[in-house]
């Protein structure tokens, strides 16, 4: 299992450079370095707070949230995608709620969750799976219709019938449309656990960060975002060799490859 | 009993303005065990709306279709259809095996006997060796043989054949139409089969069907007494091929002239 690939080296050393050029010049100016602390500060503390397993708990709080919201949302979003997808009835009926409802900034319904359920993680985990559901829902129903008739025929002249159709032809048919709808997500997720830590949370790594900052503990604010950054590198990264191996079929047939 | 029995089928569809069009019109023939039945007609004169019908696919406007006597009210468990558009019908996250397979799965067969026997089918299509590969990893013509061999692995007591070999080129059809033959008499299934190619028709059938414009009704039955094992030089360079092929061209152009 290869994790990461290949490796771009001049993006590296791009990478390499901002780095150097951040912690030069946060160290030519001692004023500054309060809100704005060298690199080399911010790697220490955050091995610190690391290894003194002070963000133990915050990480796994975050990751708890995410894979909560995550999971849910693909869960019923994709069960309602394939719905709406295929029963033209269903989808006309709820077209003009989803084109209404879809453009909404997500986190607008922030409040509305606490009203509803309050502080807790059950906030939390219900404003990121309404957000992530958004973009699977949308490719999901993009997917099934994009299924040719002629699919869904030879699977019924074999005798298959409507419901179980769906999950052995419409489901893995639609998957190309439905993996893109789940990485969009990814991303969104993590920006919705983060934000709403910020907002209502106790725990967590979006606490964490805004707490560091109303303390003045920038250097340990800056770890925090780094380690939110780490975060969401390492979740992609995962969710590509995952793709990769779920959907073999599908990556090496759009590179046509024909014997 | 004949096995499978068409009585004045009909079929309308409506259009986006109401008004309906006919596309079948009181087609009736009946099919018997391990005959090998060609329907020809001009493109667009309403044949696959036919098969559709038959395979129970889409409901016919009027008229029954049986099944050894039982009439088709959706798609009867005993009969397949094989589309013209094979890289549409085959299921592209499965391999080979796997296409070949998905019958037998949705019988709810999934023991090593259903393995052996899709695995019997792909070599008899001539696929030995291919069964991990995916479909786009094949030819059209390749793909095709797998889109057969699914549908004679599920076992049907009539195959449907839509236009099978209307999307590969020349020679491959040529292939195409010898291993149908071969694959017919060993397993002794019964075939109906549509196609727009006169001359293929008139290879392959027992029996052929000539279809007017739309909407189609049957022109003119011929029995086709052809020896067989039929051979792509020796039969098609009969005369009795070429007479047969000039009067259907005849029936077919005279109508589109009128």
């Amino acid at each position: 299992m290869k994790l990461f690939g290949r490796i771009n080296l001049a993006g590296l050393a791009t990478f390499c450079i901002f780095l150097l050029l951040w912690e030069g010049f946060a160290r030519a100016s001692p004023l500054l370095q309060l809100y704005f602390p060298p690199v080399s500060r911010i790697l220490l503390s955050l091995c610190q707070l690391i290894f003194s397993r002070e963000l133990v708990g915050h990480i796994v709080a975050t990751l708890g949230r995410f894979l909560r919201g995550y999971l849910l949302a693909t869960l019923l979003a994709v069960t309602l995608g394939i719905v709406l997808g295929y029963f033209k009835l269903a989808y006309s009926l709820s077209e003009s709620l989803i084109e209404f409802l879809r453009p909404m900034p997500s986190v607008a319904i922030i409040p509305v969750a606490i009203l509803f359920l309050g502080i807790g993680d059950a906030m939390m985990v219900a404003v990121t799976v309404y957000a992530c559901a958004w973009p699977i829902l949308i490719n999901t129903i993009a997917g099934v219709k994009n299924i040719d008739r002629t699919l869904i025929n030879t699977a019924r002249t074999f005798g298959l019938g409507r419901w179980k159709a769906l999950r052995k032809i419409v489901l893995p048919a639609a998957s190309p449309y439905i993996v893109t709808g789940l990485r969009v997500s990814l991303a969104i997720a993590l920006i919705l656990v983060t934000t709403s830590e910020m907002v209502v949370g106790v725990s967590g790594l979006g606490f964490f960060i805004l707490d560091e900052e109303r303390s003045l503990r920038t250097d340990n604010m800056y770890a925090g975002i780094f380690l939110v950054a780490l975060l969401g590198y390492g979740l992609n990264r995962l969710f590509l060799v995952l793709e990769k191996r779920a959907m073999a079929w599908h990556r090496r047939m759009t590179a046509g490859e024909q014997v | 009993m004949r096995l499978l029995e068409v009585e004045r089928l009909s079929k309308s569809y409506r259009q986006l303005g109401g008004e309906s069009t006919l596309a079948v019109h009181e087609i009736s023939f009946q099919v018997d065990k391990e005959e090998f039945v060609s329907f020809v007609g001009p493109s667009g004169c309403g044949k696959s709306t036919l098969l559709m019908c038959i395979a129970g696919l889409i409901p016919p406007s009027s008229g029954t279709v049986k099944v050894k006597g039982v009439e088709v009210n959706g798609p009867p468990p005993n009969l397949v259809l094989v589309f013209q558009e094979y890289n549409k019908s085959l299921f592209a996250w499965r391999s080979v095996l796997g296409n070949v397979l998905f019958g037998l799965e949705v019988k709810g067969d999934s023991s090593r006997e259903a393995e052996g026997r899709a695995r019997h089918l792909i070599s008899l299509v001539g696929l030995e060796g291919f069964e991990r590969h995916y479909p786009w990893e094949l030819s059209g013509g390749m793909q095709q043989r797998v889109a057969i061999a699914r549908a004679l692995a599920y076992d049907p007591e009539v195959l449907l054949m839509d236009e099978p070999f209307g999307s590969v080129d020349a020679l491959t059809r040529l292939e195409l139409e010898d291993t149908l033959l071969r694959l017919w008499k060993e397993l002794k299934t019964t075939i109906l089969f549509v196609t727009h190619d006169i001359e293929e028709s008139i290879y392959l059938s027992d029996k052929i069907c000539v279809l007017g414009r739309r909407p189609s009704r049957v022109l003119l039955r011929m029995d086709i007494h052809l020896d067989r094992p039929r051979n792509q030089l020796s039969t098609r360079s009969d005369s009795k091929f070429v007479e047969l092929r000039n009067e259907i061209y005849r029936q077919i152009s005279d109508e589109t002239i009128k």
